[in-house]
């Protein structure tokens, strides 16, 4: 129904007048707390194809990494361990922080809220730029796929503990380095989106709009920042740690 | 337990979203318990189980993706609706996992 049918019915456009709700209330909901409910159930499907988005990744990982497990295995052991964990308390942290600022909004905190928020989002740009670093060392030591590869390092193995691969194997890293970059690529895309959104919520939640009751867009927000949490969850253990013995 | 007292028992769940607080307390202790799992699977992958240290680092991965579900993600205090569409989208993820490594495990698997 365009906007001239409505204005044709008489009484529609009164209607608005005639019973108090919220101002944040659309009109094809009954009550604040559907259109809550009907929110939070929609941005849960977006997250469950997010689910199957990364699924796919994990997924072909696992069979790769039984297929060519020795250039897994050593592929693994180029990646440094206090990077990774200095990154998964760093967005274990925005997580928290996240959390604490959807709990402000609840609590209709205006400058609360702005502050946790601002706290995730430097908490996201530092994981960011831990990363940054971590990828250019991947570039000097020549382990980019396709654009900048050497099998060198694992041909002829400068640390005495790691044994030369054939050639043929020590090709396979590149199936390793491969699906390293995949998956944090697409995780650090979620998170360059996850910070550029926050941008714009900080702007707007300084202005008040999220400490009035509405508050459903910075919940939405949370949810998707805590998914992208759990996705580097299983990432570091699967990409950084699992093979530190073999 | 009479079928009327058994719908009374289930309909004192939330059935749509009831605006429940989580306090910073719990926020605080769950946050404690990632930062503390975090550390638990770095130390565990120094130590070495054998085939076993990717299985103990997928539990403890499973277990601080769980809290951050329930609790972060506030699952544990949202309605049936929620709770299934969560549930059954994790089930589907594990029902496409396990068929797919069921066809490559039953094609002569490790002899590449």
């Amino acid at each position: 129904m365009d906007s001239q049918a409505i204005a044709t019915q008489p009484g529609v456009h009164d209607a608005h007048a005639e019973h108090e709700h919220a101002p944040h209330l659309r009109h094809h909901f009954e009550s604040v707390e559907q259109q809550r409910e009907a929110s939070s159930f929609g941005m849960w499907l977006f997250l469950l194809t997010e689910i199957m988005f990364f699924g796919g990744l994990f997924t072909a990982y696992l069979i790769y990494r039984n297929w060519y497990y020795p250039a897994f295995v050593v592929g693994s052991h180029q990646l440094s361990i206090f990077l990774g964990t200095l990154n998964t308390a760093v967005l274990i942290c925005s997580s928290f922080t996240m959390a604490m600022g959807v709990h402000a909004s609840e609590l209709r905190k205006r400058k609360e809220l702005v502050g946790w928020l601002v706290a995730t989002f430097v908490l996201g740009c530092v994981f960011l730029g831990i990363k940054a670093v971590e990828y250019h060392e991947k570039w000097e030591k020549h382990h980019v796929p396709g654009l900048n590869f050497s099998v060198q390092d694992f041909t002829h193995p400068t640390d005495a503990e790691e044994k030369p691969l054939p050639m043929d194997m020590a090709q396979k890293t590149q199936v390793y380095f491969s699906l390293y970059f995949a998956m944090t690529g697409m995780h650090a895309l979620h998170m360059i989106i996850g910070v550029s959104i926050l941008l714009i919520l900080i702007v707007q939640a300084w202005g008040g709009m999220y400490t009035q009751g509405h508050m459903t867009t910075i919940e939405n927000f949370g949810l998707y920042w805590h998914f992208v949490d759990i996705v580097w969850i299983f990432l570091f253990p699967l990409l950084y740690l699992i093979s530190r013995h073999q | 337990m009479s079928k009327h007292q058994h719908n009374e028992v289930l309909d004192t769940e939330p059935t749509h979203h009831e605006s429940h607080i989580v306090s910073p307390k719990i926020y605080g202790m769950i946050f404690g318990a990632l930062l503390l799992g975090t550390g638990l699977t770095v130390a565990a992958s120094y130590a070495n189980f054998g085939v076993f240290n990717a299985v103990v680092a997928i539990a403890i991965a499973c277990t601080k993706a769980v809290l951050v579900i329930l609790f972060f993600m506030h699952v544990k205090y949202s309605s049936r609706l929620t709770k299934l569409t969560v549930a059954a989208g994790f089930f589907t993820f594990l029902v496409l996992i396990t068929m797919s490594m069921t066809d490559y495990i039953s094609r002569a698997w490790g002899l590449w």
